[in-house]
């Protein structure tokens, strides 16, 4: 299981990228691992405003549909448009070629809340066992 | 959670497993889509001894079966296996099985996991009062593997090549041993592929599974999970209990009539069945494809003319036609109109193609020219 170091990770199992206000998410490799393979993306429109907590795409496999949630407020400003011909560079490359959006972080955004790649390892661990 | 006596080996394949019907069954091996397209063009090998069997025997079992069965079991011939739904008197689904004749004394029906009990319970109660009736459960002594695909009888000829077993036709069944394993072989399944199905002792399975691995391994057999079973069978449009039929569903709105035998002898549900016939059913099961992006899910709305018509019973985006495809139980009057389903929100355009969305030896990828004149 990939866990790169300078991420930052959600409990919906997602991975954020932080730098210059801009935010790029996608989903973790453990989270592609429990979907299966990737079939269907279904990603939010560039200028569409995001909530934290609100869903704004989707990921299906052949078994079931999963929402992604924002962990941010702010605005979308490029989406990867890749995914929905190759959906499954999900699978293949979660945390590179398998990004999901760019989001323009607002303006007194909280950014101290999500894991660092050990707390998330943890996380999953915990969640495991329960 | 119950596990199969195959737990072990699909554990040691690196099988990720789910709760199914209380048994704890592995959904996927290699991934579905690398399982399914296996089973399309190989063979692979499932554990399914999680269904249930049940026996009937004595003097009175030929009437008993025909009481529960919507088939005409009249004709069952020994060696010979026949589908049949089994319905309340409101014409209501119980299950789907289907029933073997491995010998003159035993009537066998192979029923879903999760309807072992209601079936027992079912036939128990109509063969109240019947010293000449026996109702046997096997279901916990009995491992079932399925061994499907165009190259399954290759496979299991090489196990068991027995002339009786070499000339088993579909739908037929045979007592054999199969790498010394005492088997009752058929030549049934639930995947739109040729192949067969193995009833043997739970004692005895590892033995059996390990020579198939062994014979296998030159035939690049695959272990397939529930996951591609379940894309498989939507593919071949096989109704799965629970989604396609229930106590709710009947078999006629389910498109089974080939299994329903209105004109043949009498069985329990008939006169509900003759009533929702003459009447004219009021809601029909269809296949759809999604024309749009997004794949239709169970639950599903089905909308035309802005009003939800129906709902969608099983979908999922298909490995071999590479499609959104759908089975979804609609009203009978609005089957013709320009239907969509409601996927989060938005209407997405379907078109109706004639099921099933798969015929053995289709190549991969959906023929639209084909599906569009069968679906009209």
């Amino acid at each position: 299981m990939e866990l790169p170091e300078d991420l930052k990770y959600t409990r919906e199992h997602e991975w954020i990228a932080i730098a210059g206000g801009v935010a790029t998410i996608g989903i973790t490799d453990h989270a592609q691992e429990s979907l299966g393979e990737v079939v269907f993306v279904e990603l939010p429109g560039v200028a569409d405003t995001v909530e934290r907590g609100g869903p704004f795409g989707v990921v299906e496999s052949t078994k079931a549909a999963s929402d992604v949630y924002s962990p941010l407020n702010g605005t979308v400003l490029e989406v990867n448009d890749d995914l929905p011909q190759s959906p499954q560079l999900i699978n293949e490359d979660p945390y590179g070629d398998g990004w999901m959006v760019k989001i323009k972080i607002a303006a007194g955004e909280d950014l101290g809340s999500f894991m660092t790649a050990a707390e998330y390892a943890a996380f999953l661990e915990d969640e495991a066992g329960s | 959670m119950k596990r199969t006596p195959l737990y072990a080996a699909f554990q040691a394949a690196g099988a990720r497993f789910v709760d199914f019907a209380g048994w704890e069954m592995p959904v996927q091996i290699r991934g579905i889509r690398h399982e399914h397209e296996a089973v399309r063009r190989g063979v692979g090998l499932f554990d399914v001894s999680h269904m249930g069997e049940i026996e009937v025997r004595g003097p009175g079992a030929a009437e008993l079966c025909q009481q529960v069965t919507t088939n005409d079991v009249s004709k069952l011939v020994v060696g010979r296996a026949i589908y049949s739904p089994w319905c309340d008197e409101q014409g209501g689904t119980i299950d789907d099985t289907i029933l073997y004749r491995p010998d003159e004394k035993r009537w066998l029906f192979c029923v879903n996991a999760g309807n072992i009990a209601v079936c027992l319970e079912w036939l128990t109660t109509q063969a109240r009062g019947r010293a000449d009736i026996e109702v046997l459960d096997f279901s916990p002594e009995t491992a079932l593997v399925a061994v499907q695909g165009p190259r399954a009888s290759a496979l299991v000829g090489t196990l068991g090549a027995t002339s009786a077993l070499l000339a088993l036709r579909r739908f037929s069944c045979v007592e054999t041993l199969l790498a010394g394993v005492p088997a009752l072989v058929a030549r049934t399944g639930y995947t739109g592929e040729d192949g067969f199905e193995i009833f043997v002792n739970a004692a005895r399975v590892e033995a059996l599974w390990t020579a198939l691995l062994e014979v296998g391994a030159s035939h690049a057999v695959e272990l397939i999970g529930l996951g591609a079973r379940d894309t498989l069978r939507l593919e071949a449009a096989l109704p799965l209990y629970g989604h396609e039929l229930s106590r709710e569903i009947s078999p006629l709105e389910a498109g089974l009539d080939f299994a329903v035998k209105l004109d043949g002898p009498a069985f329990l549900g008939r006169e509900a069945l003759r009533r929702q016939r003459t009447a004219g059913l009021q809601r029909r099961l269809i296949g759809l494809v999604a024309e749009g992006a997004g794949i239709p899910r169970e639950g599903y709305e089905v909308i035309a003319k802005g009003r939800v018509v129906g709902r969608v019973t099983s979908g999922t985006q298909t490995p071999w036609l590479d499609r959104p495809i759908a089975l979804a139980l609609v009203e009978s009057a609005e089957v013709e109109a320009a239907l969509a389903v409601r996927i989060r929100g938005r209407d997405v355009p379907m078109r109706r193609v004639a099921t099933p969305f798969y015929r053995q030896g289709m190549p991969p990828g959906l023929d639209d020219a084909r599906s569009a004149k069968q679906g009209s």
